[in-house]
Formats: structure tokens, C-alpha cells, sequence
């Protein structure tokens, strides 16, 4: 692996502050993950005979999206992921929400059972716990994490439902606040999201994603297809939930300025791998990989 | 030189062979109450949605010692219900009665007859929509994975939905409940007021989908809980301060008829059965 640098640990507290047992600890932590669309052949199953440029095997046409991926994320920090399209990104936070069934690897998560579980093998009733429970996601399109035919409070309802909260009442009180916090006003809370702008949207969406204060957040390039003024409201608030709740974020992004604003560490992805990974800043003002390179200098 | 051509069926119409596989089905599904169980409904000499799915878990389980009841809506003498009633008599000889109490098997239309069905006792509902979660999705194979998992938050969110509309549920019949705290099933198009009737009851209540070919069932002394969130309890329809004009009971389902030619407004029994035994021991009293 070519520039692979060692993940310092971070965990976004302030500095000087001892760590805690809890804080050394890993929330998430993903070993090998592998992803793959077809069925693959003995040539393609050695990583190292895969073309350099390409994710696709030339032999059998499987496409490895996600290949031997690992890293840890730690409670209260933003992991940031960037790459260009087709690199990989969004399969790994699709197989992390078990949107998508993964190939290989394992992923475990130190609230649920200890950590001694790997997640992806686990039934499809303890990967919905999982999702109910443990995680939020926020699509790029928020027409695939809404149900738009709904009122924005019934969005929030459904996550609050399926983690088993059965009162009217409260239900509503939390929506309120939710929508209240993303800044959406009230009076629109019985309204269906399709209503709204896109930037609406997406706060509604990041409302839901937060309904069940779940300590981990998957954002999935949740700025692309903003404008530039609404953009910075949504990054404004997912900094603002971090700074408030100490939920720990994989932001995927292709947008460099995204996760230089947002991410403590950043992993860069090119077909499928992780070519270099580290603290954000130093892969910005150092980028050792040269695709790495070239991604900082076309930053305007 | 034309022969008279005379059919001759078998005992309860259907052959022993589909009777046969019926019965499995029903087995199966009074091993897991409120699960629907697929089967291979037969072409019937009435109309899939006219109660070919009650018509076969009849005639399945029909037998000689048997005293047949058939209602429609409450009512014994509705046109399908007497169709039915004949054809089934016509290919068994059993008895048939309007009378609840006296009889084995009961097939119905949207009703419960108001005396509580015994433990000796069998209730064949017809089911046109036998998936409560049709209402929320489309696709078949996804509502089998829904209950598999008993993911039912799409249901709840609907419910939800109707009460931040309209201030409480909006689904008069065929209310959702939950089959002893694992399937969401639809009671059929029943009223409210019969749904608690399903509770921990005494007797066997199946039903059967001709159309969509499913069987299910809620097996004697089931938990069956209507879906409620817990600041809004269900609620079954009332009939206070009114009664019916036959029997003069105020303890039934009544319906709300109107006079065709004064255009007044007046209630009546759903039940007629029930309904005429309590004119007659009205009739005795005086």
C-alpha cells in the first residue's frame, strides 16, 4: 500500500484533557471490508492483479467497489472520506447502514454486544436494532431517506416508532425539537418534505437521522447539489450537532473544502482503496500519495 | 341421439385431494396464529371475491354431524348468503340453521355474531385483503419480509399519520391487530366492535382469501391486541341512546337505516339471528 501512513488517534476533545478508557476504545471499528458487484475469479481475488487504475477486473468484469478497507472511529470525532466519483465511498457507508450486503470483512461497534460481534453477520433483526439504535444515515438525495408522501414530523415518528416509542405525545414533542433544532419552522412540521427546498430537505433528513441520539452519523455527500449559502447552514449544523452531542460522523464527501471544515481525520479513497489516510490537515498541507496530490492542488 | 349428460360432484363439492391440502394449510396456520398461509384456491361456482376463500374452509371441514350457519354482514338472508347456503346443502345434506348457538360452523361475511362463539364452535371469515400491510406497501414479497422481521413501523407511521391529521385513527373495519405479539394480521373487514371479540376467545376463527389464496387463523385463547399507541387507547363504535326498533336491544351492533318513505332515520340488529330469538322471547315475556 502505497503512502499508507498509520492513523493517529484522535477523538476531538480538548486538548490536555486525560483520555478515558471509553475514548481510547474504538466506537466502530471495520477490518477488510470488502465490496463487490459480480462474482469474481481467481485472478481478480489477489488484490495485486487488479490494473492500478482500475477497480475492474479484466478478466471476469467484477467490479471491486470496496477493497480491504479498515479504520476505526472514535466516539465524538468526524472521519472524513473523499474521492472521486466511482471510487467506492458511498458502497462502504451503504454496507455500514446494511443498505448493501457486504463481500468480506468484518465490522464491530463497541456498544453493541462488546464489540465482540461482527455486525455484518449478524441477522437482519439485529441489523435493524442496529440501524433503529446505533446509527443515522443522511443520503445524498433526500427522496431515498424520506418518505415525501409523509408529513416531516411522521418522517421523524418513523424512526422514533421503529425503536419501539409507542406515545403520541412524546413522539410530537420530539419532532418538534428536532425540526426546531435544524431550524425548520413549526408550522410546517405536518407538512410532506417534498414541499420543501433541497436544503430543507436535507435538514429534515439530518433531523430524522438524529431522531434516536444515535452515536454514529453516516453523512453521505449531504452538501453536494446545495447552493453555496445553504451548503454552509449544513455544515454550520452538523458541526454544531458534534460540538453538542459528541456524535461520531463518517462524512463522505468529494468535496475537499467539506472535509477540510468538518473531519478530524480524512481517508482518501481511489478505486476501491484507501491510498492514504491521516489527519486532515496534514494530508492537505502534505499529501503524500500522488492522486492525493492532485486532488489538493485542484482545490480552488 | 343427444345423452343426458349428468354431473355428479363429490361430497362437499370439492375433491378429497384439495380438501386435503386445505386442511393442511389451516393446520399450519393455526400453529402460527395471524401467519398467512399460501394456498392453491380453487376455481369455485361463485365469483373470487364473492367468499370463495370461506367456501372452501367450509367445505373442507364440513361433515355430516355438522349445522351450518351463513351471514352477510349480520344478515341470514342476504342474497350471497343464502347462494351459499344452498349450494353447500345441495352437495352434503347437512343441516342449517339461523340460529348462532346452534350451529358448528359459522361462515361470515364482516361480522361476529354477538353470542361468543363456543370452544365446540368454528367461525370461517371471507377475506377480500388479507395483508394489513398492503395499505403501506405495494410488493408482496416485501410485506413477507416485513412480517419475517416484524419490521411494522410503516403501519405504525400510518396510524401516526392519521392521528396528527385527524386527531385519531381514521380505519373504521378491517382495524390491525396484533396476533399474539408477533403478526399484525387484518381481522377482515369487520367492525371495531368485533374485534375484541378475537381476544382469549373460547372458539377456533379462520380465514380465507379465495382471491389472494391465502388461509389464517387465530386459534382458541390468542392474544389479539388492536394496534393503539398509548395516548390514544382504541376505541370500538358506541350506540348510546339508541336501540334496535325490532328487538329493542341496546347491547348490539346496530345499523343506521333510514325509512324510504318518511326518510326517518332508525336503528336496527346487524345480527338477524340473534335479533329474531330476542323478538321471540320478547313475544313470550308479554
Amino acid at each position: 500500500m502505497l503512502g499508507y501512513r498509520q492513523l493517529p488517534k484522535t477523538t476531538g476533545n480538548e486538548a490536555g484533557r486525560p483520555m478515558t478508557h471509553n475514548e481510547m476504545r474504538p466506537l466502530l471499528s471495520v477490518r477488510h471490508l470488502t465490496k463487490r458487484f459480480g462474482k469474481g475469479c481467481s485472478f481478480c481475488r489477489q488484490p495485486e492483479n487488479l490494473p492500478p487504475l482500475n477497480n475492474r477486473c479484466p478478466r471476469c468484469g467484477t467490479v471491486w467497489a470496496c477493497n480491504d478497507l479498515s479504520f476505526d472511529l472514535y466516539e465524538g470525532e468526524i472521519l472524513g472520506i473523499v474521492g472521486e466519483s466511482g471510487s467506492g465511498k458511498s458502497s462502504l457507508v451503504q454496507c455500514l447502514y446494511f443498505d448493501t450486503s457486504v463481500t468480506g470483512g468484518t465490522a464491530t461497534l463497541s456498544n453493541y454486544q462488546d464489540g465482540e460481534t461482527n455486525i455484518f453477520l449478524e441477522s437482519p433483526q439485529q441489523k435493524r436494532y442496529i440501524r433503529n439504535h446505533l446509527m443515522g444515515m443522511v443520503y445524498q438525495n433526500p427522496w431515498t431517506g424520506l418518505k415525501m408522501n409523509f408529513s416531516s414530523g411522521g418522517n421523524i415518528a418513523e424512526k422514533l416508532i421503529a425503536a419501539g416509542h409507542f406515545n403520541v405525545h412524546h413522539i410530537q414533542k420530539r419532532a418538534a425539537d428536532l425540526l426546531d433544532h435544524v431550524e425548520i419552522p413549526l408550522s410546517r412540521m405536518n407538512e410532506a418534505p417534498r414541499n420543501f427546498s433541497g436544503g430543507m430537505q436535507q435538514r429534515v433528513q439530518i433531523s430524522k437521522a438524529l431522531a434516536n441520539r444515535p452515536p454514529i452519523l453516516l453523512l453521505d455527500e449531504v452538501t453536494t447539489g446545495l447552493d453555496l449559502s445553504v451548503q454552509a447552514r449544513v455544515l454550520d449544523l452538523i458541526r454544531r450537532i458534534q460540538h453538542e452531542s459528541r456524535t461520531a460522523m463518517i462524512v463522505v464527501s468529494h468535496d475537499l473544502g467539506v472535509i477540510r471544515m468538518l473531519c478530524d481525520r480524512t481517508m482518501v479513497m481511489k478505486q476501491g482503496r484507501c491510498i492514504e489516510a491521516g489527519l486532515t490537515d496534514q494530508i492537505l498541507e502534505d499529501p503524500h500519495h500522488a492522486y492525493t496530490q492532485l486532488l489538493v492542488h485542484s482545490l480552488l | 341421439m343427444q345423452a343426458k349428460l349428468k354431473q355428479t360432484y363429490n361430497y362437499a363439492f370439492l375433491d378429497e385431494g384439495s380438501k386435503k391440502e386445505i386442511r393442511r394449510a389451516t393446520l399450519k396456520a393455526v400453529a402460527i396464529p395471524g401467519y398467512q398461509v399460501p394456498f392453491a384456491s380453487r376455481e369455485m361456482p361463485i365469483g373470487r371475491g364473492w367468499g370463495t376463500g370461506g367456501l372452501q374452509l367450509t367445505l373442507s371441514l364440513i361433515g355430516d354431524h355438522d349445522c351450518l350457519k351463513v351471514i352477510d354482514q349480520g344478515n341470514d338472508d342476504s342474497v350471497n348468503a343464502i347462494s351459499i347456503k344452498k349450494l353447500v346443502q345441495s352437495c352434503t345434506q347437512v343441516k342449517i340453521t339461523t340460529d348462532s348457538e346452534r350451529a358448528t360452523l359459522i361462515q361470515t361475511r364482516h361480522r361476529i355474531p354477538e353470542v361468543p362463539i363456543r370452544a365446540d364452535q368454528i367461525l370461517v371469515f371471507q377475506v377480500p385483503l388479507p395483508e394489513p400491510l398492503r395499505m403501506v406497501e405495494a410488493k408482496e414479497r416485501k410485506t413477507k419480509q416485513l412480517h419475517a422481521e416484524m419490521d411494522y413501523s410503516g403501519i405504525w407511521l400510518r396510524l401516526y399519520e392519521d392521528i396528527v391529521k385527524w386527531g385519531k385513527v381514521s380505519i373504521g373495519a378491517d382495524y390491525p391487530a396484533l396476533a399474539h405479539k408477533r403478526y399484525i394480521f387484518a381481522p377482515s373487514p369487520i367492525p371495531r366492535y368485533d374485534l375484541p371479540k378475537l381476544h382469549q376467545a373460547d372458539g377456533l376463527f379462520l380465514f380465507g382469501a379465495g382471491r389472494e389464496k391465502k388461509i389464517y387463523a387465530i386459534p382458541p385463547h390468542t392474544d389479539v391486541e388492536p394496534l393503539a399507541f398509548e395516548d390514544y387507547p382504541f376505541e370500538v363504535e358506541h350506540f348510546d341512546g339508541c336501540s334496535c326498533r325490532r328487538c329493542g336491544s341496546t347491547d348490539t351492533f346496530l345499523d343506521e337505516l333510514y325509512d324510504e318513505t318518511s326518510g326517518e332515520k332508525f336503528y336496527q340488529c346487524s345480527d338477524t339471528g340473534n335479533c329474531q330469538k330476542r323478538q321471540e322471547m320478547r313475544q313470550a315475556d308479554l
